[in-house]
């Protein structure tokens, strides 16, 4: 288990779970929620913010806010 | 649906970048409007149509990912859903067929209000190309409403979509987290009244619905895997390939930031240059249209009440067109391509430092030109903290109307030729002026950041949609409603604010400017003179004085004390109005007017009265002053609020008072 935050580029994990109450709200109605497979796919030139693919569309979002998605490597 | 109404509402909900708008225009053709929600700053949208002798006014809701609102955007959607006074009969939920999956999330939402709905399939021919097979049928029988599948730029399946809205029913399917309700709210009749009363309701929302949120967005979306297995055909390989090579691109760090900046340079070239040459059509139009009116009506207060006063005002306004329709004409490109969405990501982390965003920096910037296109296209900021820190700072940024007031005072202090090297001193000061505007710009920003409180949680949560075309009739009509905003609601406030400027340059108390005349006639005095005595004698004269012990602390004078009101029309009436106080006639010809400020002796020392202490003080004072009523206007008709502009208007000018007071007293 590791955070979203902490995937490499091309990687893709399983979301499992959430630390941040109002962030998972969030990021669950953007159709990032556990169970759902994600892939990142794009990171900013300055390292921060990301861009993951999720139920089919890209989604970005800084690193902060990734850290607080508990992921599984695929 | 119920008995036949003589016209029936109609609202589109959908998320953003669903084509709503696009869809909107395609179901209204011209016959829409622009009008505001009463109390907050997003603007609403409504349109009407005409189908089988029936009316429909359609309402375009602000784009919403969910019925629980985390926007003041998004919370203006959910409210007009349940406004008594909009009155809602039917709910077209738009959708992206090629993303369908998340945007089925507040397709179930809306479905379980209970209202009368039908489900768009829009950008039917993007799915179509990506070989996405969608069974239609399938999905109506899941989602119990009728779908229609549309493709909004050539019109295709706008009629099925009106005749689908004359029969939208009340689906029977039900898709919330129904065991989650009966233990978190067993008292709730259905899920109707849990979202109704927490949408109603203006405090934070509660811990059990933040709870019941999560597990029913979950909830959802198992059910939504189901239907898109049972609906969607995806082709073995999905066709990304063009929007992941345009991402490497332009979120490369050379390539990406490259073509921001060439991005910026046209946006540039036309608001500065391009923008250059209407403004003075519109300037020189106006100015005929003046002398015409002027020799046309009898002469008197009237007369120059329409001329100098109305007119002139209008002209002030209308000469802002140019830019702005500019300014917008870009930025709706750059956001219905998706590029927008790219900026943003490069630039977020530089930034987020100064609590700003990364779609802040188009706004800054195009502030060098004006601030006020500037401050309209801030409403590109969703996050309502980072925009209200990027509409209050951007005014700091030198605009092009301070540049007439540098030019002048720079070139009075550095007469003969100044070089350091190969840098010309004038020039590296001019430089200075802007590079100390954009400092105080982010230092502000950082300081707001602090500062201000808002109840929004602040994220960087945002889709990258997928590149497209960019619609030119989206782009036409969000152009010609930011004018027309801009001309009727902060035309207004300009047009108020000019009138009493032209009353207090052109009236003085009892009979003064009588006295004036009969004198200039009696004693041969010029009409230069003549007009330079009668500003003296007017009431901007007279509060030019009364202000003088105010001012004096910063080495200013009376006379410049004038030219500090009249420049609040715009700041390079400053010019203007010093040429009129020495007479030296032609505000265009600025040479006369240097070398008679150059000239100028103070009255008790008899030394040069404008020296470089003087000018300094002055030139740092239209760096930072909010000297500009345009700007105010716009600020108020884009925060809704006087304390808005007051705030901007006594922070940028104390900073100014401050600065220019340390400034003349260390050089002075």
């Amino acid at each position: 288990m590791v955070t979203l935050d902490n995937l490499k580029l091309g990687q893709s994990a399983t979301v499992r779970e959430f630390t941040d109450d109002f962030l998972s709200l969030k990021l669950t109605e953007m159709g990032c929620f556990p169970g759902e497979v994600v892939k990142l796919t794009n990171i900013a030139p300055f390292g921060d913010p990301i861009a993951i693919e999720v139920s089919g569309y890209q989604l970005s979002l800084r690193k902060q806010e990734a850290h607080t998605v508990i992921v599984e490597r695929i | 649906m119920g008995p036949l109404k003589n016209n029936i509402s109609v609202a589109l909900i959908g998320n953003p970048n669903s084509g709503k708008s696009t869809l909107f225009n395609a179901l209204t053709g011209l016959n829409q409007k622009t009008g505001n929600y009463a109390g907050v700053t997003v603007d609403k949208h409504y349109g009407s149509y005409k189908f089988k002798t029936q009316d429909y006014t359609i309402t375009d809701l602000p784009g919403t990912y969910s019925l629980y609102p985390k926007s003041i955007d998004e919370e203006v959607a959910c409210k007009v859903l349940f406004s008594k006074e909009e009155g809602i009969d039917v709910v077209v939920i738009v959708t992206d067929a090629s993303s369908l999956k998340r945007h089925l999330l507040l397709a179930t939402q809306v479905v379980d209000l209970k209202k009368p709905c039908v489900l768009v399939l829009n950008m039917i021919d993007e799915a179509n190309k990506n070989n996405l097979t969608i069974y239609k049928e399938e999905l109506e029988k899941l989602l119990d409403i009728s779908v229609v599948a549309v493709n909004s730029r050539n019109k295709e399946g706008i009629n099925d979509l009106k005749e689908a809205i004359t029969k939208a029913k009340i689906s029977s399917a039900i898709f919330y987290d129904f065991e989650k309700q009966m233990q978190l709210f067993p008292q709730a009749t259905s899920y109707q009244t849990i979202i109704e009363s927490a949408v109603k309701s203006n405090e934070a929302h509660s811990e059990q619905l933040k709870q019941y949120e999560l597990s029913d967005n979950i909830f959802r979306f198992s059910k939504i895997n189901y239907i898109i297995a049972k609906c969607i055909k995806k082709p073995e390989q999905l066709n990304k390939n063009i929007t992941q090579k345009l991402d490497a691109f332009f979120t490369h760090k050379i390539f990406g930031f490259a073509f921001f900046f060439l991005i910026l340079f046209i946006i540039f070239q036309f608001i500065f240059y391009v923008a250059e040459f209407p403004m003075t059509w519109i300037e020189g139009g106006f100015a005929n249209l003046m002398n015409i009116t002027s020799s046309v009506l009898p002469k008197g207060q009237l007369n120059d009440l329409i001329v100098n006063g109305v007119l002139a005002g209008i002209s002030g306004i209308v000469v802002f067109v140019p830019q702005i329709a500019l300014l917008f004409f870009f930025i709706a490109i750059l956001e219905d391509t998706g590029y927008m969405a790219r900026a943003s990501f490069i630039l977020d982390k530089i930034m987020r430092r100064f609590g700003l965003n990364g779609k802040s920096v188009i706004p800054m910037l195009s502030s060098v030109a004006c601030a006020v296109p500037s401050i309209m296209s801030a409403r590109t900021i969703t996050n309502w903290k980072d925009r209200m820190i990027t509409i209050l700072v951007t005014p700091l940024i030198s605009c092009s109307a301070r540049l007439p007031v540098y030019t002048l005072l720079i070139s009075i202090m550095f007469v003969g030729h100044h070089t350091v090297g190969i840098l010309n001193f004038q020039g590296l000061v001019l430089m200075g002026m802007y590079v100390l505007g954009f400092a105080a710009a982010l230092i502000a920003a950082y300081i707001l950041k602090r500062i201000l409180k808002t109840t929004e949680k602040s994220y960087f949560i945002m889709e990258l949609p997928v590149y497209r075309m960019p619609q030119w009739q989206t782009v036409t009509m969000l152009v010609f409603s930011k004018v027309k905003i801009f001309l009727f609601d902060a035309g207004k406030i300009i047009l108020a604010i000019s009138i009493v400027l032209w009353f207090l340059t052109s009236h003085a108390p009892a009979d003064n400017f009588e006295v004036l005349e009969k004198n200039a006639v009696a004693n041969n005095v010029s009409e230069q003179d003549l007009n330079a005595q009668k500003l003296e004698a007017s009431y901007a004269g007279i509060l030019g004085k009364k202000m003088e012990p105010a001012i004096k602390p910063l080495g200013f004078d009376w006379k410049i004390g004038i030219a500090l009101i009249t420049s609040f029309a715009a700041r390079e009436v400053f010019v203007g109005t010093m040429a009129t106080i020495y007479s030296s006639g032609d505000s265009e010809n600025t040479e006369t007017l240097r070398e008679k400020l150059i000239a100028q002796k103070n009255f008790e020392t008899q030394q040069p009265a404008y020296t470089n202490a003087v000018c300094w003080s002055l030139l740092i004072f239209y760096v930072f002053a909010m000297q500009c009523m345009s700007t105010l206007a716009t600020t108020y008709r884009e925060t809704k609020h006087w304390k808005w502009p007051a705030l901007q208007l006594v922070f940028m000018t104390g900073l100014a008072y401050l600065s220019s007071f340390l400034v003349y007293t260390v050089l002075g």
